[in-house]
């Protein structure tokens, strides 16, 4: 085992070159802008042989990689925010034709206003689009969940998003516990595609068009595809536990025995959270924290045997859906637990938004008001915007 | 090059069932591309457009070779993936032999929303052909005016009304921006001059690096024409100076077909109903203006072709 | 799909159709025949045939049929009646002539 020091962009890139695909299409993009600048700095010396296209958008990018995806290759790409709004109409088509192309994503705020920090409602925009979504709460799970991602997107035919925190995690230097080589290439297997447009013995059409007669059962099949997605996770995660020693469900319960309350959250905050449950734990509160790592498709199960078992819960969203009902995480949470007899109140506390920086004061507020909920019942504010002012 | 005898033993690449319109322009031009292809394996991207929605409809392809749709502005960025991953592919050991890669768009995913990923694709160097079919207009949308459109036509976006005669802008000139790229080969051609398309072909492909054709194609329903004119339209156009036939590579411009007298540009407008209202009296400026567009363009041709001998 | 044309005929289940949006054979728009669409038709006349070839290159639909590097007549199942091969046919052969379809 080898130890590096890495930044989460480092540490994207360096997965990448370990899985050495066939095809990089890429554009930079604040804060994701070392992963395509590392990974060219990897095929200018010649550490890969992948052919690396410095496409002009990153419209071009994902429509690139479409294009070497529907032909056969092992495709992957880089970006964040803009980068991924302006790829939108092509992320649908990718998860359409069923194009395993994996994105190393930092997750930034959309504009207007624009800003370059951390929040996740460029992902949260792109939930229905049919990608596969792991949300990083670190530099060491993103570089794991690269090759993870890779391997069940060629293994279901869905693309798959990885994502990181835009500075917090993407630029802060981190202890990275590596994989050798030819451990990562054994671990994704040879791509050998059953349908590729490269294949001159047997022409075909690849997204052709569909009439009322078609779309439907073209969509189904789809959605089959994309249910196939969390059995696989489990599979593949525990694979990689074996070979890695590092182990990931798709939804992480921490300290959450015998807790009344926990938060539930996403990306780096879970990992600030998780020092806060330490320091209350030991002050004797029953608290605990479940974090949420995959968000498409929806880990239901586990979200309900997770979250179901307390009095309240606190989801914090890292972005707001702009429905005057909180963030996107709280409102799939609230339906997820709909079908409980016994279910826990549920309140959302939309953060963070723009790079907002979230205080342990933050998180020990928002413990201390869903253990008040927990005692009395009563829920004051549904949704709380944590940390932005002229707000209480 | 092929002669039409040997390009009649050719597998086709566009077979009928399609359902484009009688005496469809764009489809007899990309079959005879096809055929001028067909002496190596070839693999297509297309826009999202008339002939793709024709000639793609589940699950009915009129397609004998390999094809990739994506969407409407992106042909030649996905088209650059595929050849992307063809080098990628064949250093591996993967695929063996070459491959033409041709990507085809109309004018609207071409001259308009796609110029960003056609540019980009071309600067990039890709080894790819990237033809445009122009019929001038958003024809599967139902004739809305792009920038390919000519000064004058009448579109569902350039209406000819009371006030406003038609398009008001002249077109876009597209060959000589893909020209200023410095690709390794690019033309004009038109399914009439289909020798001259098949040739153009030939060498696009046989050339070192990213290569354009723009293919005049005259379309039945948006010009307003009878189904069996379509290819004394795409002549006329040419005898009319209005679609000059001609090539550029390395620097050279070469005019490939000169008429000897020039026909007045009525001659073409006359046959579309596209441009009847310029006939009407009190338009006569608007022939006269179209007429001297025309006639400059051309004289600037000839200086080019001149001056990069 | 296992008989194109028998596949193509029918609408088949989601569980048929190949994971990846794709038409998995090729020029299958052969089992859809547009020769329908045709309100006049070319009769093509073998013997004032010059075989210069002129409307099989400039047909859009595919439908003039050619062996060995010769027509050999036209092909009704697709020809959409546009008129452009009887259009093109030199004159001093006129061996391509358009007559209304009988209902």
């Amino acid at each position: 085992m080898k130890i590096l020091a890495k930044t989460g962009n480092e540490a994207m890139a360096y997965a990448m070159k370990q899985i050495n695909p066939d095809v990089v299409a890429a554009y930079p993009i604040t804060p994701a802008t070392e992963v395509v600048q590392i990974f060219s700095n990897y095929v200018a010396d010649g550490e890969v042989d992948t052919e690396f296209v410095a496409v002009e958008s990153e419209h071009s990018a994902l429509s690139a990689c479409c294009g070497a995806s529907a032909a056969g290759a092992r495709v992957m790409t880089s970006t964040a925010s803009q980068g991924l709004a302006l790829m939108h109409e092509i992320l649908y088509i990718a998860a359409g034709n069923h194009l395993p192309i994996v994105i190393a994503l930092v997750n930034r705020s959309l504009s207007a206003p624009i800003n370059i920090h951390c929040d996740h409602s460029d992902t949260m925009g792109s939930r229905e689009a049919g990608w596969m979504q792991l949300y990083c709460a670190n530099s060491q799970e993103a570089y794991d969940s690269i090759p993870i991602a890779l391997k069940i997107a060629e293994a279901c035919g869905v693309p798959a998003i990885v994502s990181t925190d835009a500075f917090i995690i993407s630029h802060c230097m981190d202890r990275l516990e590596v994989l050798e080589d030819d451990e990562v290439q054994k671990f994704i297997g040879e791509y050998n595609p059953k349908y590729f447009a490269l294949d001159l013995e047997n022409p075909k059409t690849y997204g052709p068009l569909d009439l009322q007669d078609y779309f439907f059962e073209h969509k189904r099949s789809q959605i089959d595809a994309f249910s196939k997605v969390l059995s696989t996770y489990n599979k593949v995660a525990k694979e990689y536990e074996k070979l890695s020693g590092r182990y990931y469900p798709a939804v992480e319960e921490y300290k959450t025995d015998g807790a009344d309350v926990a938060i539930f959250t996403a990306g780096s905050t879970a990992d600030t959270a998780k020092e806060v449950v330490d320091e209350l734990r030991e002050q004797g509160r029953k608290v605990g924290l479940v974090r949420m790592r995959m968000w498409r498709p929806l880990p239901v199960e586990e979200i309900k045997a997770a979250l179901g078992k307390f009095k309240a819960v606190a989801v914090m969203d890292r972005s707001d859906t702009m429905a005057d009902f909180g963030g996107p995480v709280f409102l799939e949470t609230r339906g997820i637990l709909y079908d409980l007899d016994k279910k826990p109140i549920i309140t959302d506390y939309v953060y963070g938004l723009g790079g907002r920086n979230v205080e342990i004061a933050d998180i020990v507020r928002v413990y201390d008001e869903i253990s008040e909920i927990a005692k009395t019942g009563k829920v004051k504010k549904l949704v709380t915007y944590l940390g932005v002012r002229g707000e209480e | 090059m092929a002669t039409l005898k040997e390009l009649a033993k050719r597998t086709e690449g566009l077979v009928g069932g399609h359902r484009a319109c009688a005496g469809c322009g764009a489809s007899a031009a990309i079959r005879q591309i096809l055929l001028a292809a067909a002496d190596k394996p070839t693999v297509c991207g297309i826009c999202t457009g008339c002939m793709e929605v024709v000639t793609t409809i589940f699950p009915f392809t009129a397609w004998n070779v390999n094809l990739v749709h994506n969407a409407f502005e992106n042909s030649a960025a996905t088209t650059s993936g595929m050849e992307a991953a063809y080098k990628a592919l064949k250093r591996k050991g993967k695929i063996k032999g070459d491959i033409n890669f041709i990507a085809f768009g109309g004018d609207g995913g071409t001259y308009d929303i796609g110029l960003q990923s056609l540019s980009g694709a071309i600067e990039r160097g890709h080894k790819m052909l990237y033809v445009c079919y122009d019929n001038e207009a958003y024809m599967n949308t139902g004739y809305q005016r792009s920038s390919a459109t000519p000064y004058g036509a009448h579109t569902t976006t350039s209406p000819s009304g009371k006030k406003i005669p038609g398009k008001q802008q002249k077109r876009k000139d597209l060959t000589e921006i893909i020209i200023s790229h410095d690709p390794a080969y690019a033309a004009q051609a038109t399914p009439g001059y289909y020798m001259d398309l098949i040739k153009k072909v030939e060498k696009a492909l046989a050339a070192d690096g990213p290569s354009f054709i723009n293919v005049l194609s005259p379309c039945v329903p948006g010009w307003g024409y009878p189904s069996e004119q379509t290819m004394n339209i795409s002549k006329m156009a040419v005898e009319t100076l209005f679609w000059p036939l001609y090539e550029w590579q390395d620097g050279v411009y070469t005019i490939n077909v000169k008429p000897r007298e020039p026909k007045p540009v009525e001659e073409f407008l006359k046959l579309q109903a596209r441009f009847r209202h310029v006939f009407k009296p009190g338009n006569e400026h608007l022939v006269e203006a179209f007429q001297a567009h025309i006639s400059r363009q051309w004289e600037r041709l000839l200086r080019k072709e001149e001056a990069s001998k | 799909m296992k008989d194109v044309k028998v596949e193509c005929q029918r609408l088949m289940d989601w569980q048929e159709l190949a994971k990846g949006c794709l038409i998995q054979e090729a020029a299958t728009s052969r089992h859809f025949k547009t020769g329908d669409w045709r309100s006049l038709r070319p009769v093509w006349d073998s013997e004032a045939c010059i075989q210069c070839l002129f409307c099989w290159i400039t047909c859009p639909d595919t439908s003039i049929k050619v062996e060995d590097g010769k027509v050999v007549g036209i092909d009704y199942e697709f020809c959409k009646g546009c008129g452009i091969c009887a259009e093109i046919c030199p004159p001093k052969a006129s061996a391509i002539k358009m007559v209304r379809e009988e209902k």
